[in-house]
C-alpha cells in the first residue's frame, strides 16, 4: 500500500514537470510581450530594458524555465507580473474558495444524478426511464455558461430567492447547481448502467430470496458495487471541473483561482498563468489518487497494484 | 451500415434527433436563402430610441442584438460557423486520436507506454486553458479555432482507441495474420481498423456535441470566431451584460446550442446501443 | 494689492457657496463600495489603474495634491514650496507633525526614498519614467543607488534639481508614484508591500482578503484636521455591476464602484427617485481611434482625414447609452488647453469618398481595426467597421485581449486601434500629458504608446518650448501654446477622436458631499477623504 502511494506520488511529480514545461513553452509562443504592458505608458526604452532584465525575460527560454523550477521546489511561484505580489500568496488566498466550490459541485451533482440513475435503473425500459435519461442528456448538452446565466436571471434577479454572486454559503448554491446540471447527467447515466449490471447479479437474487424488500436489497448490496465506477468518474471529472470552474467563477464572480486565471490571461501575467495551471494540475492528480485509494474501501476485492 | 437503421428506428428519441440535426444543417447551409436579413447589417431601426435592442417583432423575428442586427439571421449564419467548426474539429480529433491510439496500442511496449503517458499528461492540463492559449498564439480564424478544439479533444479518442486496439491485437485472427507474414500496415488496415469503425462512429457523433460546446465556450470567453462573424457562443458573449433587459439574446442561442448538442448526443447513444449490446453496461 | 483683496473676497465667496461645507459634514459612520474586479495592488509606486488610484490616494499622500473634486494643485505633505528663477530647482518644506500610520514621524529622507523607489528598476514601477526629468535619473536606471538630483537639506526640506525646466513638474510630483512610503515597512513586507500598505493618508489599512474585501479605517493623526469624515471604508469585490446597483437600491451598499451598467442606464437615469443620488462629472478621458501613419495607405493625410469624416460619432455615443459626448479633438473638455472653437471633422461620408478618390483610392481599400475584446469595445469597433464600409473601406475587426492589442500598438503593427478599455485618461490635468506619451516622437515603436506612429518634430519642439514656460505669469501663454499645438495636430489627423466619456457615480442617500467629490477627476471616481455619512451622530 505504501509502495503504491509512493509510486503514485512520484508520478504526480513527473506530471507536474510535464505540465509546467508545456505551459511554459506555450506562454512563450504568445505573440504579445508582457513588458510592454507592464512598463507603463511613460517608460523610456532604457526603463523597458531594465524591466525586462529585472523580470528575467531576457534570458533564453530553457534558462528561464530552470530558474523557475528551482524556485518552485522551494515553494516560490514567483511574483505576479501585474500585481507585483507573490503568486503563491494570491493562489493560497483563493484556493479554498475554489475547493469549496468543487466540493459543493460534486455533492450537488451526486445528489442530482444518483437518485435519478437508481430510479431509472429500477424502472428500466419504461417511460420514466426514457424521460430521465433524456433529461440527463439535456443537462449534459446545455452550455454551462448559459445555464449559469439563466439560473442567475431566474432565481436571483426575477425571484430574488438567492443572492447574485459574491462569496458565502447561500452564494455557493447557484454556481454548484450550474455545474450539477451538467455533471449530474453523466452520473445518472453511469449510475443507471452500473445499477442495471448489479441488479442482475446472483447475490441480489439471493438477498431477495431471503425476503429483503427490493429497496433494502438495492441499498445494502447493490449500491456499494454500483458506486465503484462513479468514484472513478469523480476522479476523472476533476479535470473537467477545473476547466469549467473558470467559466462558472467568472459568471458568478466567485473569488477562486479560476477568476485569477482569467484575469491573468487578460493581462498576460505569465507567472499567474503558470502558477494556477500547476496548482490545477496538482489538484486534479491528487483527486484522481484519492479516488483510486477509496475504491478498495468500497470493494475489498480490489487490489491496488 | 444497413443493419444500423433497423434498431435505430425503434428509438423514437434518436429519430427525432436525426430530424432536428437534418433541419439545423439544412437551415444553416442554406442560410443565405433562409435568412430574411444580412447577419452583419446594423439597422438604424434595429435599436430603440435609447439604443436598446428590440424584442421579437414583425420585422425581426427573434429580436435584434446590441448593434441592431437581426438575431434570427445571425443564428442561421452562426450555425454555419458553429457546425462547421464542430464537424472539422471533431474530424480532426478523431484522426489524431485514432493515429495515436492505434500506434500506441499496436506497438505497445515501452514506446507505446510512453505515448500513453504523454496522453495522460495532456489530460492533466485544463483543456480550456490550453484552448485559450492556443487560440491566442495562432490567428483567430474558423479553421484555427477548429484545430485548437481538435488539439484539446483528441485525448479521449486516443485512450479509447488504445484500449480497443490492445484488445483486438490479442485476438486470434490478428495473431494468425501476423504469423502468416502480414506486415503491420496490412494488419492495421485489413484487420484492426475495420473493427474500430463502430467506435469511431459513436465517438464521432458524440464528439460533435462537445466540440460545438467548446466552440461556444471559446467564443463566450472572447477567443473564438472574430466579430462580426456570428457564432452561437459569440452572440451570447456579446449580449451577457444585457441579460436582464434582453434575455432573448441569451435564451435563443442557448436553446439552439442545447438542441443541437442534445440531438447529437441522443443519436450517438442510440448508435452505441445498436452497435454493441454489451456496451450498454460499460463505462461510457 | 487691490487685486489680491478682490481675489480673496472672491475665494471666500466661493467657499461659502460650496454646498459641502454648507451641509456641515458630520464625523463618523462608514461607507461600503463595491467593485467587480479585485484591486491589483495598493503599492503607490506600482499601482496604475483607475480602480486602485482612488484607494491609494486615500492611504498615501505626496508633496502635492489637488483641491478635492477639482484639477487645481495645492500643497499636501508640503507646507510650501519655492521654484528657482531658472525653473530647475524646487524646494519643498514639509509640514510639522506628519506621521506614518505606524506612528513614526515623516522626514525629508522618506520623500527621497519614495521617489527613488519609483525609479529603481527593482521595483518594476510603471511610472518611474515620469521622473526622468530629475537629475541623476539615467544613472539610477543604470544601477546607481540613488537619485543625485534629490537631496534632504534637513529633516523637513527636500530639494529637487531638474535637468531642464518643466512646467508639468508639480503635477508629476503629485502623482501616486511619488507618494511617501516608510522604508522600514517596505523592507519588512519583503516585496509584498502592495498587500500590506503603510502610508500617511487619511485612511489606514486594516485587512485585504483577495477577491473578497478590503477594509480601511480612519487615521486619527492625519495632518488635515477633521478629515476624513468617515470612520471606516469597506470595499467588496466580485460584485457584478448589475447586482451592485440592485443592492444599492435596497440600501445594502453605498457606492456602485463600477458605475451604472449600460443595460440599466436609461432606466435608472430617468427614475426621478435617483435625481440626487447620481453625480455626473467630466472625466479627463478621450476615446479615439489611432491611425497608423507608418502603414500605407494610412500614411496619406487625405486618407486619414477621410476616415475622420466617415465615422458617425453620434451613433456611437448612442451605442454607449449617451454616457458621453462626441469628441472634436484629442483633449477632453475638462482639460486646460481644450479649444471650444475647434469643431473637428464633421460627419460627411460623401466628402470622405471624395477625399479618398483624390488620394488615389476611388474604390477604397482593405485594412484592420483592433479592439479589446471586453464589451462594449467589439461593438463599437463593428459600428466603426460599418461606417467605413459605407465609404468603401473594408476593415477587418480584430477583437483581442488587452495585452495583445497593447503589444500590437507598441510595435506599430496595427493599422487602426480603437482605444476603448485602454483609452487615455490623463495621469494629471495638464495638456502635456496627452502629448508625449501618445503623440510624441519618442513614444513610437519599441513598446511605446504612440500607436499612431505619428512623429512631428516641429510639434515636438513646440511642446518642449511650451513646457519650459514655468513661471506662473506664463501659464496663460502656455495654455495658448498647447491649444495651437493640438489644433495643428488635428490637421494631420493621426487620430479620430470619438467621444469623451462622462463619469456617473450612483450612491446611496446617506452619503453626503458635493457632486464633484463623487466624480473627482483625480481621485477617480470618489474622493473618500471628504465624503461623509449623514447618519453619523
Amino acid at each position: 500500500m505504501i509502495a503504491y502511494i509512493v509510486r503514485r506520488l512520484a508520478a504526480v511529480v513527473l506530471i507536474l514537470l510535464g505540465v509546467s514545461a508545456i505551459t511554459y513553452c506555450l506562454l512563450f509562443l504568445l505573440p504579445a510581450d508582457p513588458v510592454d504592458l507592464l512598463a507603463g505608458r511613460n517608460a523610456t526604452p532604457e526603463m523597458r530594458e531594465a524591466l525586462r532584465q529585472e523580470l528575467g525575460l531576457d534570458q533564453p527560454l530553457p534558462v528561464q524555465y530552470a530558474v523557475y523550477l528551482g524556485k518552485l521546489v522551494q515553494g516560490d511561484m514567483g511574483r505576479s507580473l501585474a500585481q507585483k505580489v507573490d503568486v503563491s500568496l494570491l493562489i493560497a488566498a483563493r484556493l479554498p474558495a475554489t475547493l469549496q466550490l468543487m466540493a459543493a459541485a460534486i455533492v450537488a451533482s451526486l445528489l442530482l444524478g444518483l437518485p435519478a440513475g437508481m430510479y431509472a435503473a429500477m424502472r428500466r425500459g419504461t417511460l420514466p426511464d426514457k424521460a430521465a435519461m433524456i433529461a440527463s442528456f439535456a443537462g449534459v448538452s446545455a452550455p454551462q455558461f448559459v445555464v449559469g446565466l439563466l439560473l442567475l436571471y431566474l432565481f436571483a434577479y426575477k425571484l430574488g430567492w438567492l443572492p447574485m454572486g459574491g462569496y458565502g454559503l447561500a452564494n455557493i448554491i447557484l454556481p454548484a447547481l450550474t455545474v450539477a446540471v451538467a455533471n449530474g447527467g453523466w452520473y445518472s447515466r453511469m449510475m443507471r448502467s452500473s445499477m442495471i449490471e448489479v441488479l442482475s447479479q446472483d447475490y441480489m437474487r439471493t438477498a431477495r430470496a431471503k425476503g429483503l424488500p427490493r429497496w433494502r436489497a438495492v441499498l445494502n448490496h447493490g449500491f456499494r458495487n454500483a458506486m465503484l465506477p462513479i468514484i472513478a468518474m469523480v476522479g476523472i471529472d476533476m479535470g473537467y471541473l477545473i476547466t469549467n470552474i473558470v467559466i462558472v467563477e467568472s459568471v458568478f464572480g466567485w473569488p477562486g483561482i479560476g477568476q485569477l486565471l482569467w484575469q491573468g490571461i487578460q493581462r498576460l501575467d505569465y507567472t499567474i498563468i503558470i502558477g494556477v495551471t500547476i496548482t490545477a494540475a496538482v489538484v486534479i492528480t491528487l483527486a484522481n489518487l484519492l479516488a483510486d485509494l477509496l475504491t478498495p474501501l468500497i470493494d475489498p476485492r480490489i487490489e491496488l497494484r | 451500415m444497413a443493419n444500423l437503421w433497423k434498431p435505430l428506428r425503434k428509438d423514437i428519441a434518436a429519430v427525432i434527433s436525426l430530424g432536428i440535426i437534418a433541419a439545423v444543417v439544412v437551415l444553416a447551409l442554406g442560410a443565405p436563402l433562409f435568412a430574411p436579413h444580412s447577419p452583419t447589417e446594423q439597422f438604424a431601426d434595429g435599436l430603440s430610441d435609447i439604443g436598446a435592442p428590440l424584442p421579437p417583432d414583425g420585422k425581426f423575428w427573434l429580436g435584434t442584438d446590441l448593434l441592431g442586427r437581426d438575431l434570427y439571421s445571425r443564428l442561421l449564419f452562426g450555425g454555419r460557423n458553429s457546425l462547421l467548426i464542430g464537424l472539422l474539429a471533431n474530424g480532426a480529433a478523431l484522426l489524431i486520436g485514432t493515429l495515436v491510439g492505434v500506434v500506441a496500442g499496436y506497438i505497445q511496449g515501452r514506446a507505446g507506454n510512453a505515448i500513453m503517458r504523454f496522453t495522460d499528461l495532456m489530460m492533466a492540463i485544463p483543456a480550456l486553458l490550453l484552448a485559450i492559449a492556443l487560440a491566442i498564439i495562432l490567428e483567430r480564424s474558423v479553421w484555427i479555432v477548429a484545430l485548437v478544439i481538435a488539439l484539446v479533444n483528441w485525448v479521449q479518442v486516443a485512450r479509447v482507441i488504445y484500449t480497443e486496439t490492445v484488445g483486438l491485437e490479442a485476438r486470434d485472427f490478428v495473431r494468425a495474420a501476423r504469423a502468416l507474414g502480414a506486415g503491420p500496415v496490412r494488419v492495421l488496415s485489413r484487420h484492426i481498423l475495420p473493427h474500430l469503425l463502430p467506435t469511431l462512429l459513436v465517438y464521432g457523433t458524440l464528439g460533435i456535441s462537445t466540440t460545438v460546446m467548446l466552440e461556444a465556450m471559446l467564443s463566450f470567453l472572447g477567443v473564438g470566431v472574430q466579430p462580426p462573424d456570428p457564432s452561437w457562443g459569440g452572440i451570447i458573449f456579446e449580449s451577457q451584460s444585457y441579460l436582464m433587459n434582453a434575455p432573448w439574446l441569451v435564451i435563443f442561442p442557448g436553446l439552439v446550442i442545447l438542441a443541437v448538442a442534445l440531438a447529437f448526443n441522443l443519436v450517438g447513444d442510440a448508435l452505441r446501443d445498436a452497435l454493441d449490446p454489451r456496451q450498454r453496461r460499460q463505462v461510457g | 494689492m487691490k487685486r489680491i483683496l478682490l481675489s480673496a473676497a472672491a475665494a471666500i465667496a466661493l467657499i461659502a457657496a460650496t454646498p459641502a461645507l454648507a451641509q456641515a459634514p458630520k464625523q463618523g459612520g462608514e461607507a461600503i463600495i463595491t467593485f467587480n474586479n479585485d484591486l491589483t495592488t495598493l503599492d503607490p509606486q506600482v499601482g496604475y489603474d483607475w480602480q486602485n488610484w482612488s484607494v491609494i490616494k486615500s492611504i498615501f499622500d505626496g508633496l502635492m495634491d489637488y483641491e478635492p473634486g477639482s484639477t487645481e494643485l495645492r500643497p499636501d505633505l508640503a507646507e510650501s514650496y519655492t521654484i528657482s528663477d531658472d525653473g530647475q530647482t524646487y524646494t519643498f518644506k514639509l509640514r510639522d507633525g506628519l506621521k506614518f500610520h505606524n506612528g513614526r514621524a515623516v522626514t525629508a529622507d522618506d520623500v527621497k526614498y519614495s521617489i527613488e523607489r519609483a525609479v529603481n528598476p527593482a521595483t518594476q514601477s510603471p511610472g518611474g519614467g515620469y521622473f526622468s526629468v530629475i537629475k541623476g535619473y539615467d544613472e539610477m536606471v543604470g544601477g546607481a543607488p540613488g537619485l543625485s538630483g534629490i537631496t534632504a537639506a534637513d529633516d523637513k526640506t527636500v530639494v529637487i534639481q531638474l535637468n531642464r525646466p518643466d512646467a508639468t513638474f508639480l503635477h508629476v510630483i503629485a502623482l501616486n508614484f511619488a507618494f511617501v512610503v516608510p522604508k522600514e515597512e517596505v523592507e519588512k513586507a519583503g516585496g509584498n508591500f502592495g498587500i500590506a500598505p503603510v502610508g500617511t493618508g487619511a485612511f489606514k489599512f486594516v485587512e485585504w482578503v483577495p477577491g473578497q474585501r478590503l477594509v480601511l479605517e480612519r487615521f486619527a493623526d492625519y495632518h488635515e484636521a477633521g478629515v476624513p469624515y468617515l470612520d471606516k471604508l469597506t470595499f467588496e469585490f466580485g460584485q457584478d455591476p448589475t447586482v451592485a446597483v440592485l443592492r444599492l437600491q435596497k440600501g445594502e451598499i453605498d457606492i456602485a464602484g463600477d458605475g451604472i451598467p449600460p443595460a440599466q442606464f436609461n432606466e435608472i437615469m430617468s427614475d426621478s427617485a435617483n435625481k440626487d443620488l447620481i453625480a455626473v462629472g467630466d472625466q479627463l478621458h478621450t476615446g479615439y481611434v489611432t491611425l497608423n501613419a507608418k502603414m500605407p495607405p494610412l500614411d496619406n493625410v487625405k486618407v486619414r482625414q477621410a476616415i475622420n469624416m466617415a465615422i458617425n460619432k453620434d451613433r456611437i455615443v448612442k451605442l454607449i447609452n449617451n454616457r458621453g459626448v462626441p469628441a472634436t479633438q484629442p483633449l477632453p473638455p475638462a482639460m486646460p488647453g481644450y479649444d471650444k472653437d475647434q469643431k473637428g471633422y464633421a460627419f460627411d461620408p460623401n466628402k470622405a469618398k471624395a477625399l479618398l478618390t483624390e488620394a488615389g483610392f476611388p474604390n477604397g481599400f482593405a485594412t484592420e481595426i483592433y479592439a479589446m475584446n471586453v464589451d462594449p469595445n467589439p461593438r463599437i469597433a463593428q459600428a466603426i467597421q460599418q461606417d467605413l464600409a459605407a465609404v468603401g473601406i473594408t476593415a477587418e475587426v480584430k477583437s483581442l485581449g488587452q495585452g495583445e492589442v497593447i503589444d500590437a500598438g507598441g510595435q506599430t503593427k496595427a493599422p487602426m486601434i480603437w482605444s476603448g478599455g485602454m483609452a487615455w485618461i490623463a495621469d494629471f490635468p495638464d495638456p502635456a500629458n496627452f502629448y508625449y506619451g501618445i503623440l510624441g516622437c519618442s513614444s513610437v515603436g519599441n513598446g511605446g504608446w504612440n500607436w499612431a506612429g505619428y512623429c512631428n518634430e516641429a510639434l515636438d519642439q513646440r511642446a518642449n518650448q511650451a513646457d519650459s514656460m514655468v513661471a506662473a505669469e506664463q501659464a496663460a501663454a502656455r495654455t495658448d501654446a498647447w491649444k495651437g499645438i493640438y489644433n495643428d495636430l488635428m490637421k494631420d489627423a493621426p487620430w479620430v477622436p470619438i467621444f469623451n466619456e462622462k463619469r456617473f457615480t450612483y450612491h446611496s442617500a446617506r452619503l453626503g458631499g458635493d457632486a464633484s467629490l463623487f466624480t473627482d477627476p483625480i481621485h477617480i471616481p470618489v474622493n473618500y477623504d471628504f465624503i461623509y455619512n449623514k447618519d453619523a451622530q
